[in-house]
């Protein structure tokens, strides 16, 4: 059984080989057969090993498989070796499912592009990537992973790259995430030259015998990590790539910028919560950082028209969501959110590249309208993704793992009110801005008339998906329910248990105050949008300043315009004239000019040349008579 | 004021005869000449000293100073034989061509 | 003498004068074998090679002419000035310790020859490459002349040059020769 961990990663990156090097030679029902099918088989065997890892649970709680060595420096050995444990089965699992789902739908979906082969070769070098990333039992393969990940993040963002915003786009999310890429890998360093290794057992072991709690050291280290799962999860500050990053076709953008990859600093962060709470400080920053973000998001989704943008931002505030709940030490409830928020997130996606693809590639929610009865299959998935997005309390997976969130924000170790109060803005804010979707896209007049309908292997991935996003959220209830916990009984294996503070108010209380607020955000939604009213509403005066600050994502570019890349093209334009060269050219022209006076003496006459001999040798000769 | 100093004036007033012909004659020949001067006289200069220690070992420098000056002589020749063929000059002052 | 000499020849023969007075000189000074050498090498074969360009180049009284041009007294004031200087300090040094009276020895040819083959052995065997390396490059610029002979000069002077260079090999041959006595 345990034999088969290799082909979970092996069998992507084979699909990637081989389409990468004989893609323009294959026809399109074998592409579609190695990128899919790749994919599936991996899935296949997860769930396969998912279900005997359930059964017979592993000794040491984990499988782990050596490959082989990957290179050894001085007292550093890195070997390419997986490791599946709780915590990487449930991301395994998702990274397999999920991928697989969102293949066959691109199948379809990008039946007609001419770079077919290449954008299942990214798909596949994707999956394996990721999956590196949390099979990895040490930090420079999960880096390995994390900058493959990125790679292919790249690479697909830009997949489209005749048109030249779109490889801006990839270029600026490429850049922004390598900010945090570069902590992260000094923070590994500093990680090695602290510990000496970079394994993660061996950290998580070492590591509470050699720092001190709290210490300044630790402190920084997880920082810095940190700041690289910001970068990578579009946490603020860093959060700016990840909206223009819609640029990529639709099943990246639910592959990569949904489900997975911006989350892998959901799992990193989950992966090193040993060294996360040894410092508190940090994991007070993750929870700001998280209740900050998801607030922020959720705002500037309110004013997105473009579809794909909302739900970029919707990622990035449900992503904040994950940070929150693990800064507050809520560590199951945060994967418990990634596990829904992968399935709902690619199902409104995916639903949205149905309805782009339908409309003659529009992407402006108010060109849209009607779709309700002209497309039911899709009207129905996205209904379900958008309750779960919204937490619609009991129907949708959605509400289990933000109830849980919003609940730890309260009465966890960590958590405050102030926290909890910003996730239940968000929560109000998310409900709102997802009924607005809905409505504005699916009720309403026809504005775009449907060119084609969706093909039935793209509908098919979508009801899968829209049925995970219903039920996902059945597997662990909220205490106060029923005792069903069997995701936190899973992954808790892995991830230490949440410290509770003592006297919390009730649990009931703040989950019907929840529920409160999502169904008011709901309604004021359907106020505001059916009809016609939210056109008008819309395009009220009185509030195009705020839309436009909104819309513009809180002015994060401008702010960073303003701050970094204004100050550099000032420091450049002062540059032009090359400051440090002049220097250096002052030298060259001094030798020139020295050059220019000796020459003098360099006068090609051999007589003047005696005569310096002589007055050298006059010279010596007399300083040694008077000395 | 004794016999090898009166020697070692000779050869100084010989050195600087040939230096004050190296110096002031452009003619090549004139100034290969004056250098023959310059190394007679430092040979002298050995010489005296030999003796003057009565040592052989003056006599045996003069003689390498004197196959030095002969090799000299036949190479510094063939090149003024060249340089007259090439530039139809004596004159030093106009072979420039290694001024910058 | 030799060096104010506008003749080239005048000058040559003044420095034959003055190599057999050096000669003199280091016959007093108890040196017999190098008198001798000075006047065979020196008187012999320099000045005979001396001649022999300055045949070859036709450098008679055109040169003479030419030479009385260039040789102005602000062409030559300077360096005398230099020079004299020199002297003068030299001098200064020369006399500035006292030394006892020497006695004249002769050193006889046999010992010069036994210190120079036994410690200066090194130094023959060097001097001896010196003088195949004067042969090999003073051969070696003939024979780039020759070639240049046939482009810029007339047939005629080409045996000239060729007795030049065998006379020139001759002459260092014979320094060897005088050298191994």
């Amino acid at each position: 059984m345990q034999q088969l961990l290799t082909y979970i990663p092996t069998l992507p990156l084979i699909g990637f080989i081989v389409l990468s090097l004989f893609g323009r030679k294959l026809s399109k029902p074998v592409i579609a057969a190695i990128g899919a099918g790749t994919v599936c088989i991996a899935a296949i065997i997860s769930i396969v090993l998912g279900i005997a890892f359930l059964q017979t649970p592993p000794s040491g709680g984990a499988w782990q498989q050596l490959l082989w060595s990957w290179f050894k420096v001085g007292t550093l050995t890195v070997d390419i070796s997986l490791r599946v444990d709780a915590l990487t089965l449930v991301f395994i699992f998702i990274i397999t499912f999920v991928g697989a789902l969102i293949h066959i739908y691109s199948t379809f979906f990008m039946w007609r592009d001419a770079d077919y082969a290449r954008f299942f070769a990214c798909m596949n070098l994707f999956v394996c990537s990721m999956l590196l990333l949390v099979m990895a039992d040490n930090l420079l393969l999960l880096y390995l992973g994390w900058e493959g990940v990125g790679l292919c993040s790249y690479l697909l963002i830009g997949f489209w790259y005749d048109v030249p915003s779109n490889c801006r786009a990839a270029n600026k999310a490429f850049l922004i995430t390598r900010i945090g890429d570069t902590a992260l890998l000094i923070g590994l360093f500093l990680l090695f030259k602290e510990l000496g290794s970079l394994n993660m057992t061996t950290i998580l072991q070492q590591a509470p015998g050699h720092f001190a709690a709290g210490s300044s050291t630790i402190t920084l280290i997880t920082i810095l990590l940190l700041a690289g799962g910001m970068g990578k999860s579009a946490q603020l500050p860093l959060q700016t790539w990840l909206p223009d990053a819609m640029a990529g076709p639709s099943p990246v953008s639910a592959l990569i910028h949904a489900a997975t990859m911006v989350t892998a600093g959901v799992y990193l962060i989950a992966r090193m919560n040993g060294l996360f709470l040894m410092s508190p400080v940090t994991m007070a920053i993750v929870a700001i950082v998280g209740a900050i973000t998801l607030f922020v998001a959720g705002c500037s989704a309110l004013a997105q028209t473009d579809i794909k943008r909302i739900l970029a931002y919707s990622t990035i505030s449900q992503i904040g969501y994950m940070f929150l709940a693990l800064g507050v030490g809520a560590w199951s409830a945060a994967v418990f959110h990634f596990f829904t928020h992968a399935f709902f997130k690619a199902l409104l996606f995916l639903a949205a590249g149905v309805v782009i693809e339908a409309l003659h590639h529009e992407h402006n929610i108010f060109m849209m309208g009607g779709l309700r009865k002209r497309m039911p299959a899709v009207y129905i998935t996205f209904l379900a993704g958008a309750a779960a997005l919204s937490a619609l309390p009991l129907v949708s997976a959605g509400f289990y793992s933000k109830d849980a969130i919003l609940w730890y924000s309260w009465s966890a170790a960590g958590g405050s009110p102030v926290l909890w109060f910003m996730a239940l803005a968000g929560a109000f804010i998310t409900a709102l801005y997802s009924t607005r979707l809905m409505l504005v896209v699916f009720w309403g007049e026809m504005k775009t008339p449907i060119h084609e309908q969706p093909n039935r292997g793209m509908i098919i991935p979508l009801l899968i998906l829209a049925f995970f996003s219903v039920t996902a959220g059945f597997i662990e209830w909220p205490h106060n329910m029923f005792q069903v916990t069997l995701f936190a009984d899973h992954v808790q294996r892995v991830l230490p248990e949440t410290l509770m503070k003592q006297n919390e108010p009730s649990e009931a209380l703040l989950q019907g105050i929840a529920a409160l607020v999502t169904l008011a955000g709901i309604y004021l939604g359907y106020v505001l949008y059916y009809g016609k009213s939210g056109v008008r509403w819309q395009q009220s005066p009185g509030l195009s300043a705020t839309r436009n600050f909104l819309f513009s994502g809180w002015k994060f570019d401008q702010l960073y315009s303003f701050v970094f890349v204004k100050p550099y093209l000032f420091l450049t334009r002062i540059n032009k004239g090359d400051v440090i060269d002049r220097l250096y050219s002052a030298i060259a022209q001094g030798s020139m000019r020295m050059n220019t006076w000796l020459s003098v003496s360099q006068n090609g006459s051999l007589r003047m040349y005696i005569v310096g001999v002589l007055a050298g040798i006059l010279f010596i000769i007399t300083l040694q008579l008077f000395l | 004021m004794n016999s090898a100093q009166m020697v070692l004036l000779v050869a100084t007033v010989l050195f600087t005869l040939g230096l004050v012909g190296v110096l002031t004659r452009k003619n090549v020949i004139f100034m290969l000449i004056s250098v023959e001067i310059m190394l007679n006289a430092a040979g002298m200069a050995f010489v005296a000293a030999g003796s003057k220690w009565q040592q052989p070992d003056g006599q045996v420098m003069f003689l390498f100073i004197l196959a030095m000056a002969a090799a000299e002589v036949s190479v510094g020749l063939a090149l003024v034989l060249q340089i007259y063929h090439q530039h139809k000059t004596m004159d030093v002052d106009r072979l420039k061509e290694l001024r910058d | 003498m030799v060096i104010t000499r506008y003749h080239p020849v005048h000058a040559l023969l003044y420095l034959a004068v003055s190599f057999f007075a050096s000669s003199m000189v280091f016959l007093s000074l108890g040196a017999p074998f190098v008198a001798a050498l000075e006047i065979i090498v020196y008187a012999g074969a320099i000045i005979v090679l001396f001649i022999f360009v300055v045949m070859m180049l036709n450098l008679g009284n055109e040169t003479a002419r030419q030479e009385r041009e260039w040789l102005k007294p602000k062409v030559w004031v300077m360096p005398a000035v230099l020079v004299l200087l020199l002297l003068i300090e030299m001098i200064i040094l020369l006399f500035s310790n006292d030394t006892e009276p020497m006695q004249i020895a002769v050193v006889e040819p046999r010992k010069l020859a036994l210190s120079l083959y036994g410690e200066y052995i090194i130094a023959v065997e060097l001097t001896g490459f010196l003088l195949m390396a004067g042969i090999v490059g003073a051969a070696h610029i003939g024979k780039h002349k020759k070639e240049e002979l046939h482009r810029f000069l007339q047939n005629g002077q080409g045996d000239q040059q060729k007795t030049k260079r065998t006379r020139k090999t001759k002459a260092i041959t014979n320094e060897q020769t005088a050298l191994h006595e």
